[in-house]
């Protein structure tokens, strides 16, 4: 029996975040073989086994926006190649695709892990945050059969092997019920859920005439921009880019915030951040409990700098 | 239309969270709860929109205890028709599920609606299960949702933008921010709301899949490195040699 691991690529690659499922999967694996599942075409597939692929499978043409059928080829692709686990990313197909999956292959599933499971005495022990950030649970998936999803950033690609071959397989793609009648990307970063680094601005910054500030910033880093609740509500910045309990949860290395006082709410979504940086003008701010490193300061002034400084530094290196 | 949302109960967003002393347990103490806001402010509200519009009936569905009537009713004072409770701890998203599906069975709702997330155990895994056991397509975390006559135009969030698709006949939808706006109940939905039915059933078997270890909470930070606003490159330092994220 083997794990099984789903990689989806971008535009006919796979960047870090599929080579770092393979280690994933290979570190859960243990002893067993760790096979990964490339779901579309990549130039790149092979390179899978440096990263822990035992065994390279491809499948292409699946419809990954309709969980009906992509949950229909994981199953079928775990069955045919013996799996015990399959681990699949935590993203908008991911999540809506798993638990289907644990239906299909009567699994237990545990969402967004962020660190390798324990196995213990048949069991798989999974970590993951719950309340948004506010703390962490650990679950023994008790089944025989166990579905796992996995957060971007949860750990490094770690070079374990060499590339391999890739292997194409054979499983029946039914046609899709759901049509794709509009796709729309609203920036070029990283998105959010996955970006290392993250500028993020809230109501400090007055009006959205001002937001160049914060671009400028996220430039000069080639950052990802984010914001607090009601600059979302209040159209200053669309509402993909709203992040805490009620928008997206992000865990970045660097995560930057300009102008929000840091209520609760709020720390829910960016507190498991590596590192926090506070910029306000409020020494009392809530933030600054948070906060690795701070400034307090006018945004207006701080922040132009800042961008200067952080192009100093990449010139220099 | 007749649409089905599901309902849940959640601590108040600005809850401190503790758990019980072998970490097992979530600890209830001094927690005041509430709807869960995605499925409140999105899920429900556009359902009831959709039936001021094209008429039909809203229901809505919760498992739990009866300490739930409270955010039930509430969900009745917005606009929903009438409720089921099924009777039980909602011990994981496969049992839930299942709950929810031994309900919507034999039913024929045309849409089964969800919110995209709980904000305690933010699994977003009911949705799938339930559509699963169901038979029926999935569209998760939707923005956006247009009905014309049995065809539904669904927008959804995907990393870094959204993708607009399309479907017929029946579906569950997960429902996120954008959806709709949050109502807030008036009077006379509050007063209507004591009156409508809230059903409680019994619920069918299903074992739990997962079970917990433990919970923990979060390193406490070790207290913030001022830098003087007139140094902005001693930040940068830091974060370059120190920290070494830039
Ligand atoms: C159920 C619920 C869910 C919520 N979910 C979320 C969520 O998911 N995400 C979220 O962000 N919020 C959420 N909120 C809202 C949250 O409670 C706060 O209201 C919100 O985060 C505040 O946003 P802000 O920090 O941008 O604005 P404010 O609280 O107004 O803070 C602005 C900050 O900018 C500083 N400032 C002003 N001018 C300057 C300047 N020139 N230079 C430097 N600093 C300056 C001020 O000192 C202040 O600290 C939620 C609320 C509720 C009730």
């Amino acid at each position: 029996m083997s794990v099984l691991v789903i990689v989806e690529p971008n535009n006919g690659t796979i960047n870090k975040g599929g080579f770092e499922l393979a280690t994933f999967g290979k570190l859960t694996a243990g002893q067993d073989k760790c096979l990964v599942l490339v779901v579309g075409k990549a130039s790149n597939a092979g390179d899978l086994g440096i990263y822990g692929a035992d065994e390279v499978y491809e499948i292409d043409q699946v419809p990954v926006h309709d969980s009906a059928v992509y949950s229909k080829v994981i199953a079928d692709a775990s069955e045919k190649l013996s799996c015990h686990t399959v681990i699949i990313k935590a993203n908008a197909n991911g999540k809506a695709t798993a638990g289907r999956v644990a239906i299909k292959l009567g699994a237990g599933l545990v969402s967004a892990a962020n660190s390798v499971p324990e196995s213990t005495g048949g069991q798989l022990q999974v970590k993951r945050g719950v309340f948004s950030g506010k703390a962490f649970a650990t679950y023994a998936i008790t089944t025989d059969k166990k579905v796992i999803t996995v957060l971007g950033n949860s750990i490094q690609p770690k070079e374990m092997g060499s590339a391999t071959s890739v292997q194409s397989l054979q499983v029946d793609v039914p046609p899709s019920t759901i049509e794709v009648v509009a796709k729309e990307t609203l920036s070029g970063r990283a998105p959010l859920p996955e970006a290392e680094l993250v500028v993020s601005g809230g109501r400090g910054f007055k009006g959205p005439e001002n937001w160049n500030i914060l671009l400028d910033l996220a430039d000069a880093l080639d950052a990802t921009t984010a914001c607090s609740r009601p600059v979302a509500d209040a159209d200053w910045r669309p509402h993909h880019e709203h992040v805490g309990q009620t928008g997206i949860a992000i865990r970045p290395n660097l995560y930057i915030a300009v102008g929000i006082s840091g209520a609760i709410q709020h720390l829910a979504g960016v507190n498991n951040s590596k590192t926090i940086v506070v910029i306000n003008k409020d020494p009392e701010a809530p933030f600054f409990k948070a906060a690795d490193y701070g400034i307090v300061g006018d945004l207006f002034e701080v922040v132009p700098k800042l961008t200067e400084e952080i192009k100093k530094l990449k010139a220099g290196a | 239309m007749k649409t089905l949302v599901c309902i849940s109960k959640t601590p108040d967003t600005t809850s401190k969270i503790s758990f019980s002393s072998d970490g097992k347990n979530f600890n209830t103490d001094g927690i005041s709860f509430i709807m869960n806001p995605y499925d409140e402010w999105y899920a429900l509200v556009r359902a009831v929109e959709l039936k001021e519009k094209l008429g039909g009936t809203v229901t809505v569905i919760n498992v739990g205890d009866a300490s739930n009537d409270i955010v039930i009713r509430k969900a009745l004072a917005i606009g929903a028709d009438d409720a089921i409770r099924v009777d039980a701890n909602p011990i994981d998203s496969f049992f839930v599920a299942s709950q929810i599906a031994a309900v919507a069975k034999d039913k024929s709702y045309d849409i089964i609606f969800l919110g995209k997330e709980t904000i305690d155990y933010n699994g977003a895994e009911v949705g799938a299960m339930l559509a699963e056991m169901l038979d029926l397509p999935y569209v998760s975390f939707a923005n956006k949702l247009e009905v014309d006559g049995d065809a539904k135009t669904i927008r959804r969030e995907i990393e870094g933008g959204t993708e607009t698709l399309k479907l017929s006949g029946p579906c569950v939808i997960s429902a996120a921010k954008d959806m709709a706006q949050q109502r807030i109940p008036n009077m006379q939905g509050i007063l209507m709301s004591k009156r409508k039915p809230l059903e409680v059933v019994t619920p069918v078997g299903a074992s739990s899949r997962i079970e917990v270890i433990k919970h923990d909470l979060p390193p406490a930070k070790k207290g913030v490195t001022l830098v003087d606003a007139g140094n902005v490159a001693e930040l940068v330092r830091l974060l370059h040699e120190e920290a070494k994220v830039i």
